[in-house]
């Protein structure tokens, strides 16, 4: 097996974990910048559309590294697919498999189901919910607890900050009940 | 919508590579320290002026960020519902042991009094505690199990080539809008 094929396989946890936690020093000591995601969506506000709103009154230009940042994402995101994309789809635990089966969802080829994320079924109800009302709901969560996944889970916490970790909780509170007593009840519509 | 916004940025965009000195002293600006960064988890320390092409060195780090993001199947709508069912150790193993590489790191940038590579100072601000935690990260949590995607992996999807998240983005980007419309209404 070559590298190129190496490389091309599923990255377990233990080596794409430690890479995201090295994020963290790498920003601090490039510019004295805190890892976080969530605030390019608020700079991006401040920038566009910050009609009088005292909130995004500041200046976004200060923070324009985290907007070469999020761009950044989209660019690895558009390299990984073109160069290093796994050829086998994505391996899915047989309980969940079975369960999504059960809601004719068995297309497990891409990192997202195709059969629920796809532009014809952005007008459905079931579209609606997971891909326009679930998006508002990250925008306006992230903001209103101060942070994401990378802000308050991975800077947060790793910088033991005792209002992270509670955020963090309630990320995973939520999610536990989304994922286990609505999205069934969503994917049957 | 979207064309408009992207229109304005990039001429915002060309006027500060035009004057590369960031002079930017309005009167209406929010000067308020706390205002500005109670709710922002990169409010930028730095005060140095840099040229702005000195931030390409983020999108590098980006980059990384976002291959890392992909080849890791983070991004995957899968993964995530088997994290909220238990049905696999992946995302703990991911996020458990970033954070456990960020503690250390944090760490020893701490004890060493590390400097940036401008020289400044790096230091770390303590948060506080508000209620927005607990109703803001609820809520987050349900969009996250919704779409299977937090603000980093929404960008990865779209450079991936699942055009359809440029539609969440833009529903994330009006939820932090319409966020910061209704805040001073709301508990915090």
């Amino acid at each position: 097996m070559n590298f190129i094929d190496w490389i091309k396989q599923p990255w377990p946890w233990y080596v794409a974990g430690p890479l995201i936690g090295l994020m963290i020093p790498v920003l601090l000591i490039f510019g004295n910048k805190r890892f976080g995601v969530s605030s390019s969506l608020r700079h991006l506000c401040a920038a566009c559309v910050p009609m009088k709103i005292s909130f995004f009154k500041y200046d976004w230009k200060k923070e324009i590294w985290n907007l070469f940042f999020v761009g950044g994402i989209l660019i690895g995101g558009m390299l990984t697919a073109f160069f290093l994309s796994n050829p086998n789809p994505v391996a899915i635990d047989p309980k969940l498999a079975t369960e999504l089966a059960g809601y004719g969802i068995t297309n497990t080829e891409g990192l997202l189901p195709k059969e629920l994320f796809n532009w014809e079924n952005l007008l459905t109800i079931k579209g609606f919910i997971l891909i326009v009302l679930g998006g508002f709901l990250v925008g306006f969560g992230t903001r209103y607890a101060g942070g994401c996944t990378s802000g308050h889970s991975i800077m947060g916490i790793s910088n033991l900050q005792l209002p992270s970790l509670i955020a963090t909780c309630c990320f995973m509170l939520g999610g536990f009940i989304v994922a286990n007593i609505f999205i069934p009840l969503i994917l049957k519509l | 919508m979207p064309t408009f916004s992207f229109h304005l940025f990039l001429n915002f965009d060309l006027k500060i590579m035009n004057t590369t000195t960031n002079t930017f002293r309005s009167t209406d600006l929010n000067t308020d320290f706390e205002v500005r960064t109670e709710n922002s988890e990169c409010v930028n320390y730095s005060v140095l002026d840099k040229p702005l092409l000195s931030n390409l060195k983020f999108t590098a780090a980006g980059i990384l960020f976002g291959i890392i993001l992909v080849k890791s199947e983070v991004i995957s709508w899968f993964r995530i519902q088997e994290m909220f069912r238990l049905q696999s150790f992946h995302m703990y193993g991911v996020i458990g042991s970033a954070i456990v590489v960020g503690i250390i790191s944090i760490f020893i940038i701490k004890k060493f009094k590390i400097r940036s590579i401008d020289g400044e100072e790096i230091h770390f601000d303590q948060k506080k505690f508000n209620r927005g935690q607990v109703y803001g990260g609820l809520l987050f949590g349900f969009g996250w199990a919704l779409t299977g995607a937090c603000p980093g992996p929404l960008f990865a999807l779209i450079g991936s080539g699942f055009t359809v998240i440029i539609v969440t983005l833009l529903s994330a980007i009006a939820g932090t809008w319409v966020y910061g419309y209704v805040r001073v209404k709301l508990p915090h």
